[in-house]
């Protein structure tokens, strides 16, 4: 097999399986930090149990997603090395700052925070989650400021064959990145709190541990909702920028090959052949794309026909065309999942206020349950849209998939690693999800073994009377 | 004055040495849950003797990576695809090491436990020695032609010279963990880590004698730095020797520091006697990477050099600070997460 085809599917395997827990991880450790400030502020046991309980999940999580992002960073020199030569002056700078600056701070505090309960005062403590919480949202700037250089090239030049940087600022102040992070960590904080409401909702099902699930459940419901609603404004902005920058990526994610004319009506299904350049059957809605594209209801969008050709004429003959049919439906599959994340979110929150929680609303309490799938949907959609609409740029404009590939790696050594990480990545998900549900069925009150049998803490009061 | 190309030589080789020095005792500890505990509580207690540090420690190597990416693409690019069977295995090593810390404790289960203990050690055991191979092959040389591309065979890698290193780097980490062990621990389980660790010096000080001759014969390096890497040949010794005084003497943590200062110096020696490499080639010496073929523009190595200068002394501060809150002992009837 093609070494470029088997580099490709790597990447997209170990990244889509790495994005399954970095959002899960930033939303989780939020939450937390959000509940132990409520305990250490209102001073109620309740609230340190449940930091307590979400943090078993979270640190099970946690774990996954730490030892799948080495490997994250030690591909790009190992399958596109290429690519990490022309660029390395550039993209290297904000992958070593968010080591620096981000994986000290989560991994140090992450210890201190597990180890840390009798040992700290509870403010220290207290602060130490929430520097780990930001940690991951550093980590999280910092690799999009690395991603979004791709998508939108700022702060070079080309010198001696290679990208280099010349101005820093441009790179961090990068228009993309800031319509991509915000979109990106909100939607990381839906997905922490959809997990909390969908777990809670199965446990006041199940009618287990009732008031401290309803009471996760309301705190975690309000951050649904706020993030989910947040995330589509800024899904929004992204859109706008998107016009200006990747026109192709816009005109792909709508199946528009022609001018969309003006104004611009939205395609919500179609039946798209790439090859005769064509859609069969598509159902619009009128000026839709024009507000999405320019937030007014007039203005035309253009067509890829008509981008392939200025691609031709700008970068010479080529396909510029991305995988259509993929960018157009990973992005009504993330739209489609977010309004749902709205909708779901915004009737919990009705619930509430109508004081309707405590009558449980079995309805509803099972539609959460399902809803713990929906940010994952929307997460991995959206990251499939953003990458698979790139191509066949790995730098928009600069440098495409093919020209970036180790030229030394044999297809052999790739096809080895792949069903090495896939395997191994297989029994991670297995285990975690394993000892998730050991974890949720055993509940917040189940005796903590890691406090078994010799269970007295030699730090803590009661340990040295134990003890002595 | 240093030009930003060798402060960013020295800053990678002082990431390693962080790296080494730190994540090279929790590797050590790793290693002795399956030589030198007997039973799951005395696991236990090494586990989590290391339980708050080897996180933050395995950051070392990302951040060492990542600079190698910014600072040295070049290098980056050329040793990390031509590695990449060995990288492969370190990653797998990597991963099963640090979920089974996470997820050994989670299921009151013999097979389970000892599935993950074996991953524990698998995974403690194989990443210091494949380092060392890694690093003794960027002094010995490797295939890399005009282009900065390595295309090495199974033997360019593994050679008796490089798995000389594989194995020094294997157990010096090993006998850097027991003394973190001597100092970490009490009772029993510190005896036996002290006992052993006192065994282990022998054999360390053949290996360490037999690398040091190997590289004169070997490499290359000894004809351009030989007076400065004697000098440091003769402090590894003088740490060496005195690890094994202050061993005696139960000075534990001024032995846990030589030990420290053993490795310090060896991964000193390393890139002292590369540079201006960063890695040779063994096709002809036109093609060797250097400090500056490999490197990227001077304005990122400026803008890197403030970002570094100004955030290493806070990770420095409070990762110092994590070693400070938790200073007391483990024994099995503390408070055991793991």
């Amino acid at each position: 097999m093609d070494p470029l085809v088997l580099a490709r599917i790597q990447f997209a395997a170990t990244t889509i399986f790495h994005f399954f827990f970095v959002p899960m991880s930033i939303g989780l450790v939020f939450m937390i930090a959000v509940m132990e400030t409520m305990y250490v502020v209102k001073g109620k046991e309740v609230y340190k149990t449940m930091a307590k309980f979400w943090g078993k999940l979270f640190l099970i999580n946690f774990a996954v997603g730490v030892v799948t992002g080495i490997l994250q960073e030690f591909q790009f020199g190992m399958n596109w090395s290429d690519y990490s030569r022309f660029v390395g002056d550039v993209f290297g700078a904000p992958l070593a700052i968010e080591a620096l600056a981000a994986f000290f701070l989560e991994s140090t505090f992450m210890g201190i925070w597990i180890f840390g309960w009798d040992r700290l005062s509870k403010k220290v403590h207290l602060l130490s989650i929430w520097l780990v919480c930001l940690g991951t949202t550093l980590s999280a700037l910092w690799i999009l400021a690395a991603n979004s250089f791709m998508q939108h090239p700022v702060g070079f030049e080309v010198n001696n064959g290679r990208a280099e940087m010349n101005d820093f600022f441009a790179l961090i102040a990068n228009g993309q990145l800031w319509v991509e992070f915000p979109h990106t960590v909100l939607g990381a904080l839906a997905t922490g709190s959809f997990l909390i409401c969908g777990i809670s909702a199965y446990k006041m099902l199940k009618k287990k541990d009732y008031a401290f699930f309803k009471s996760s459940f309301k705190i975690a419901v309000i951050v649904a909702l706020l993030s989910s609603f947040l995330t589509a404004i800024f899904g929004h902005q992204q859109a706008q920028y998107l016009v200006e920058t990747q026109p192709m990526k816009m005109a792909a994610s709508e199946g528009l090959w022609g001018k969309s004319g003006d104004p611009a009506p939205w395609t919500v299904v179609a039946a798209i052949d790439p090859k005769t350049k064509e859609n069969k059957f598509e159902i619009k809605i009128p000026y839709l794309l024009s507000f999405l594209s320019y937030s007014k209801l007039n203005g035309e969008v253009k067509g890829m026909n008509e981008l392939q050709a200025e691609y031709t004429q700008k970068y010479g003959e080529g396909n510029y065309i991305p995988p259509v049919r993929t960018t157009f439906w990973s992005f009504r599959i993330m739209v489609a999942a977010g309004s749902l994340m709205i909708l779901f979110a915004a009737y919990g929150l009705y619930l509430w206020m109508r004081k309707k929680m405590d009558r449980p609303n079995k309805g509803y309490l099972r539609l959460m349950l399902f809803g713990i799938s929906l940010p994952y949907i929307a997460n991995t959609s959206g990251w499939i849209m953003t990458e698979f609409g790139r191509q066949p740029w790995t730098v928009f404009g600069l440098m495409t998939t093919a020209d970036s590939v180790s030229p030394n790696v044999t297809a052999g050594q790739l096809l080895f690693s792949i069903i090495a990480f896939c395997a191994i990545y297989t029994v991670l998900a297995v285990v975690m999800v394993f000892l998730w549900v050991k974890v949720i069925k055993q509940g917040p009150y189940a005796k903590d073994h890691s406090d078994d049998e010799h269970s007295t803490d030699p730090f803590g009061k009661e340990g040295y009377h134990a003890v002595s | 004055m240093l030009s930003l190309n060798e402060l960013w030589f020295i800053l990678v080789a002082v990431l390693f040495i962080g790296f080494f020095f730190l994540e090279g005792f929790d590797f050590g500890v790793g290693m002795a849950t399956g030589i030198l505990a007997k039973n799951d509580t005395e696991r236990r207690v090494l586990i989590n003797a290391i339980g708050p540090f080897w996180d933050g420690n395995e950051v070392w190597l990302l951040t060492a990576g990542g600079a190698i990416f910014a600072a040295f693409p070049n290098w980056y690019a050329t040793m990390f695809s031509g590695y990449y069977t060995p990288l492969v295995v370190l990653l797998l090593a990597l991963i099963a090491r640090g979920v089974a810390f996470e997820f050994r404790g989670k299921v009151q289960d013999d097979r389970w436990k000892k599935t993950w203990d074996v991953c524990i050690f698998i995974g403690s055991l194989l990443p210091p020695f494949l380092l060392g191979v890694v690093f003794a092959g960027f002094m010995k040389g490797l295939p890399i032609d005009g282009q900065m591309e390595m295309r090495a065979g199974l033997f360019d890698m593994v050679n008796w010279y490089t798995l000389v290193g594989g194995i020094t780097v294997t157990v010096l980490c090993f006998v850097h963990g027991l003394l973190f062990t001597v100092l970490r621990t009490e009772g029993e389980l510190q005896n036996k880590a002290r006992k052993l660790a006192k065994q282990m010096l022998y054999p360390l000080a053949a290996l360490l004698a037999l690398t040091g001759i190997a590289t004169y014969f070997a490499t290359d390096i000894f004809e351009a730095h030989g007076a400065v890497l004697s000098v440091l040949a003769l402090l590894g010794l003088a740490a060496f020797l005195l690890a094994g005084y202050f061993l005696s003497r139960e000075r534990d943590g001024w032995a846990f520091g030589m030990t420290g200062a053993v490795i310090a110096l060896a991964i000193v020696g390393v890139f002292a006697g590369l540079f201006p490499n960063v890695m040779i080639s063994s096709i002809d010496t036109a093609f060797n990477l250097t400090i500056h073929n490999a490197a990227s523009g001077h304005y990122s190595l400026k803008v890197m050099t403030i970002v570094a200068v100004s955030l290493l002394p806070f990770v420095l501060g409070y990762q110092i600070w994590s070693y400070f809150v938790f200073h007391k002992r483990v024994h099995e009837k503390s408070h055991l997460e793991y």
